[in-house]
């Protein structure tokens, strides 16, 4: 991106003053290095959130911001009922609450050492991953209804996991206001033997080993130190998820006349909050959020009865589960008033600040933890949420490394046998069923996440806790 | 742009990049054939298309108000046809009345040890999305889908 066309405001803010359409201003998180690095799209597509009615403070973007759909990728906006504002299916994304959970085992590193194939393999074998997989649990429509109203909730009511895993997720598991009747049968039918399945693409399971702890107050809070063993789960709402998206992309840019929205990028299709798509496509997205949810609680529950079988010692319980494509309600300070807004984060994760009252109770005096996915052969974070974050972009951080690199790129550049060779050298077990899938997902074709991490925690954004190294991946 | 490889003269298919997912562009004489050869290259994000025998016919139906609406729609039908029959499609032959598409997708279930399937597509997208006629005539249909 040119530099030119921004005005530093401090080492990593970089703010575009509103001109043309702009009703507020754009900001970007991000150092000097990720600044140039990053594509012009990015600029473009900050600008054009800012054009949006309703739209409050700023149209924001997160240090991993790429080229996304209508919204950058690391995107994040708010915006005011009252003011007009919209709602945009393009603004949470296909992969609705697609996020991150985080496992502790009660491990160390030692302990996985002799069992350490076998875990691998064990994993790779129960857990669905990757084109055409199926879960065991097949929903009939009343249980699909049921699980699109209740999240985690349900899954739990079903035997998957443990009641206490839902203090330590979002909305505790279960989103409110999702309209399962707003859902269609083709998203319905698209889900209906995908639940507890990972996914594919940049979607994981890995077991890491907890390498450096930078901020140990914090992570005495949440339970690890250097050495333990942890579970990461990276996926989302599946075929559900991506049909909702798919369903409300059109509708919403088909009415956007209707409503007398003009896109700048018809990819930007939005409704009014306060409008029949909107409302309908809130319960549908809402009904999404508890889709993926239930997906992680469910794969949870088969990430334990894998370590039950090949490390009964393990005790595993949550750290932590966030989601990084959402539209949430929350209550944000505007000018000085507590105000009502609708937060879209395309890419990027929530990070409450200390106190707050989403926040679990045996974390809240330190803050949200935020979870942060890397590639299979770097590393993931741990950060928390900071006080200076509400403040900045409406408690939000960045959400992983972003792809620098195509998949036909990647591809040409690596062979997937090649890449599981190497890691292996590393100490680093790949499990995929496609050859073809860990060549374009090569730890290569992916900016560094250090880096990205440390522009968050430098802005403020969210503070860095612990940082992760894979051990196990498995890969869909 | 980076060319993936050509049916024939008249039609081909081919990706081009996206920062994090993958473009499809269909090239042809006819707009039907620019629509089956996307078909193609969106088959060709998942896995080789000629690893994929049609030996199982699906057929398609779409409605939208104008081409790029529908070739978006054309794309996300087969991507849920892929989706719920845990098919994978190597041949289309596509025709148009009106406002509406009419199709047949000829695949297989997917076979994960032969087919070796990279990546689900998860939706095609509204980004570089085009349908039009170049400087020679030859229809091109594009746009990029969410992996």
């Amino acid at each position: 991106m040119d530099l030119n066309l921004l005005k530093r405001r401090g080492p990593d803010e970089w703010h575009i003053s509103p001109h043309g359409k702009m009703r507020v201003p754009g900001v970007i998180y991000a150092t000097e290095s990720l600044i140039r690095e990053m594509d012009e799209k990015v600029y473009e597509q900050v600008v054009n959130v800012a054009t949006l009615p309703g739209i409050v403070q700023a149209s924001y973007a997160m240090p991993d911001a790429h080229w996304g759909y209508g919204f950058p990728i690391g995107g994040v906006a708010a915006f005011d009922p009252d003011l007009g504002g919209v709602v945009s299916a393009g603004g949470v994304g296909f992969d609705i609450s697609c996020g991150v959970r985080a496992l502790r085992t009660g491990l160390t590193v030692e302990d996985l050492q002799p069992v350490k194939e076998q875990l691998a393999e064990a994993l790779f074998h129960r857990i669905p991953a990757g084109v055409g997989s199926t879960g065991t649990l097949h929903l009939d429509r009343r249980e699909m209804d049921a699980m699109l109203s209740g999240g985690a909730k349900w899954a739990v009511g079903k035997g998957y996991g443990l009641h206490e895993d839902l203090e330590f997720i979002e909305e505790h598991g279960c989103m409110a206001g999702a309209k399962p009747e707003n859902v269609s049968d083709h998203a319905k039918k698209r889900q209906q033997d995908e639940m507890g399945t990972l996914g594919s693409g940049n979607h994981y399971l890995e077991v890491q080993q907890v390498v450096t702890v930078f901020d140990a107050e914090a992570a005495a809070v949440f339970g690890v130190r250097e050495g333990d063993l942890v579970v990461s789960i990276h996926c989302g709402s599946r075929g559900l998820g991506h049909q909702i998206g798919t369903e409300f992309l059109k509708s919403m840019a088909v009415s956007a006349g209707r409503h007398h929205i003009e896109l700048p990028d018809r990819e930007l299709a939005c409704a009014p909050i306060n409008s029949e798509v909107g409302q309908e496509y809130l319960g549908a997205m809402r009904a999404a959020i508890n889709c993926a949810l239930a997906n992680r609680q469910i794969i949870t529950h088969l990430v334990r009865e894998v370590f039950a079988d090949v490390l009964p010692e393990a005790v595993l319980s949550l750290l932590y589960d966030v989601s990084h494509n959402t539209c949430k309600v929350e209550e944000h300070v505007i000018n000085g008033t507590p105000t009502r807004l609708f937060v879209h984060r395309k890419g990027a994760t929530r990070a409450f600040g200390p106190g707050h009252s989403d926040i679990p109770q045996s974390l809240r005096a330190v803050g949200q933890p935020v979870l942060i996915g890397g590639t299979m052969g770097t590393a993931s974070y741990v950060l928390v949420g900071t006080e200076e974050s509400m403040s900045l972009a409406f408690g939000s951080a960045c959400h992983g490394a972003g792809r620098s690199m195509s998949r036909h790129q990647a591809l040409r550049q690596w062979h997937g046998r090649e890449v599981v060779k190497d890691l292996a050298g590393r100490g680093i077990l790949i499990r995929s069923p496609s050859m073809r899938g860990i060549a374009e997902e090569a730890p290569g074709a992916y900016k560094d996440v250090s880096e990205v991490v440390d522009a968050a925690d430098d802005a403020g954004l969210a503070r860095k806790v612990a940082r992760l190294e894979p051990l196990v991946c498995v890969k869909g | 742009m980076q060319p993936s490889r050509s049916e024939t003269q008249q039609a081909s298919w081919e990706h081009f990049p996206h920062q994090a997912d993958i473009g499809v562009r269909g090239i042809g004489v006819t707009k039907e054939a620019a629509f089956e050869q996307a078909g193609l290259a969106m088959t060709a994000v998942i896995t080789d298309v000629d690893s994929v025998t049609p030996a199982q016919s699906v057929s398609i139906v779409c409605e939208a108000p104008d081409a790029e609406l529908l070739l978006v729609d054309w794309l996300n039908a087969l991507v849920y046809e892929m989706a719920t029959r845990k098919m994978l499609f190597g041949r289309f032959a596509v025709h148009f009345s009106d406002h509406s598409l009419h199709a047949t997708a000829w695949g297989e279930p997917v076979d994960v040890a032969r087919h070796q399937p990279a990546v689900e597509v998860k939706g095609a997208t509204y980004t570089e999305l085009s349908v039009k006629q170049d400087n020679q005539g030859r229809w091109i249909a594009q746009c990029v889908v969410d992996v």
